[in-house]
């Protein structure tokens, strides 16, 4: 048992390579020289308290957001290897339409309130090019579907919904155009309990099924527990720990991160 | 003999920063090889560091010194050092884990419970609903059941739900933490039969059972592990 060959795990390129990003908007407020790489698959939940910088570093890695110093380089489909804010800004926005998707905390800001539920959904295969009228609806009822919203509610709108169907219309909003890699901020966040664990269990299995990698900012252990495959734990803008999930959440090294998990009640 | 498992000086501190910075050594200087169809049970008082050792082996904890290797197919991966997800593959077909306590999200149905980890691998559906079905129906888990969600059974039935899970794939390397805890007899019985039968095909089984009899029946040799 000497050689410890890894070859075929050193074949996959990362879809996503941080570099040393920092984006701070004061001494403390902001993220500090952040590097991981994410692979194709995989899903990374960035945890930490209220300001502890996670949204600030997910607006800045999905291009949202332009960092002070650092790179982001994403492997593209279409476009081949890219440095992201290095690129045009239309680059950026393509992307967003078509390879990425955003899942945002309040759906409102991820929704067009005011438009159907399948308008919603159609828009994005709009954007990257559909225009049969037919097949836009017919997607948009099969993906209404596979996020458990019945499909005669196709042309309600969003503002007749409950919060947890307006979350996973959102969902299904992105997933239409099958991205490849997705940006969630605590996409359970204002949810019920009850209805928060039918969302992760739904979207536990969209990620498997389609084999997405995905960024996940929560506060909540729990979610980022069932989700993710490795964890950074933010603190004051800087990752403080990092690795596979199970492994921080049960043997966690960081004095922060052990006030993290032992502040958790147990029921 | 293939040695699945190669723990080499291997040592475990917990150092509690939130409480006065309490630092203390659970294992030090641990050597452990297990081959291909043996069974090794770890022996010792509780409070000895025998879950730790075991949740190590697991990647679950990480340990402050020493190596562990795994073997993979025909690779071997030191699971001190190896990334996330070379880990969770190997959790995905090579180690399984299985504790008394069942894990799982409320509304997903005890059948699909258990043949997750096989449909994961990418096995015909068929195939693992028959497998779920059969390991349930061995651990006497009553059929009626098996469409309902664990969250809200005994304990001691999820506790054999969580077996039938554990034993849904045939992983060439097992750990169990007292996974006949509290199981009466008879149950306690199949659980000796299945690592058995994970015996005959080549499995490398650690365990930690606190019952003798199951210890007995199942344990190739006995290593002691003892409080610092």
């Amino acid at each position: 048992m000497s050689n410890t060959a890894q070859t075929p795990w050193q074949d996959i390129e990362p879809l996503l390579s941080v570099q040393q990003l920092s984006k701070f908007y004061a001494p403390g407020k902001g993220c500090g020289d952040v590097s991981f790489d994410l692979y194709p698959g995989e899903v990374l939940g960035i945890v930490g308290e209220s300001g502890s910088g996670k949204s600030t570093l997910l607006n800045s890695l999905s291009a949202r957001l332009a960092p002070d110093a650092g790179k982001v380089i994403y492997r593209s489909e279409q476009f081949g290897e890219l440095d992201l804010y290095a690129g045009e800004e239309s680059l950026r926005r393509q992307l967003m339409r078509s390879e990425w998707g955003i899942v945002h905390q309040h759906a409102a800001d991820g929704l067009r309130m005011n438009v159907s539920a399948g308008a919603n959904i159609g828009e994005r295969l709009m954007a990257i090019g559909e225009r049969h009228y037919g097949d836009i609806r017919a997607r948009a009822e099969q993906w209404l579907q596979a996020v458990e919203i019945d499909s005669n509610r196709i042309d309600d709108k969003p503002a007749q919904f409950s919060g947890g169907m307006q979350q996973r219309l959102q969902i299904a909003r992105n997933l239409v155009t099958h991205p490849r890699l997705i940006f969630m901020d605590e996409p359970t966040g204002g949810l019920d309990v009850s209805v928060q664990a039918r969302l992760l269990d739904l979207l536990r299995t969209l990620v498997a099924q389609l084999g997405l990698s995905v960024i996940i900012v929560t506060h909540d252990l729990a979610v980022a527990r069932l989700l993710a495959h490795r964890l950074m734990v933010m603190r004051r803008g800087e990752v403080v720990e990092s690795g596979l999930t199970d492994q921080v959440l049960d043997d966690p090294q960081h004095p922060y991160t052990q006030l993290l998990v032992s502040s958790i009640l147990q029921n | 003999m293939t040695i699945m498992i190669d723990v080499r000086g291997v040592e475990k501190s917990f150092t509690l920063h939130n409480q006065g910075g309490a630092s203390f050594s659970v294992l030090e200087g641990v050597q452990l090889q297990v081959v291909a169809g043996e069974c090794v049970v770890l022996h010792g008082q509780s409070g000895a560091g025998k879950s730790t050792l075991l949740k190590a082996l697991y990647a679950n904890y990480a340990v402050s010194s020493g190596s562990i290797v795994l073997r993979d197919g025909n690779q071997v991966v030191d699971i001190t050092t190896a990334l996330p997800r070379r880990i969770l593959a190997l959790r995905e077909r090579t180690v399984g884990y299985v504790s008394q306590f069942l894990r799982v999200i409320p509304r997903i149905p005890t059948l699909q419970v258990v043949m997750q980890p096989l449909l994961d691998l990418g096995e015909d559906e068929a195939v693992c609903e028959a497998k779920a079905r059969d390991l349930l129906s061995r651990l006497n888990v009553p059929e009626r059941l098996w469409s309902l969600s664990p969250s809200t059974f005994s304990g001691g039935e999820q506790q054999r739900v969580n077996i039938a899970r554990g034993f849904i794939v045939d992983y060439p390397i097992l750990l169990l933490d007292e996974p006949t805890a509290s199981l009466d007899a008879a149950n306690r019985q199949v659980v000796v039969q299945l690592i058995n039968e994970a015996k005959v095909r080549g499995a490398a089984v650690v365990g930690i059972f606190h019952d003798e009899d199951v210890r007995e029946a199942v344990a190739d040799r006995l290593v002691d592990i003892r409080a610092l």
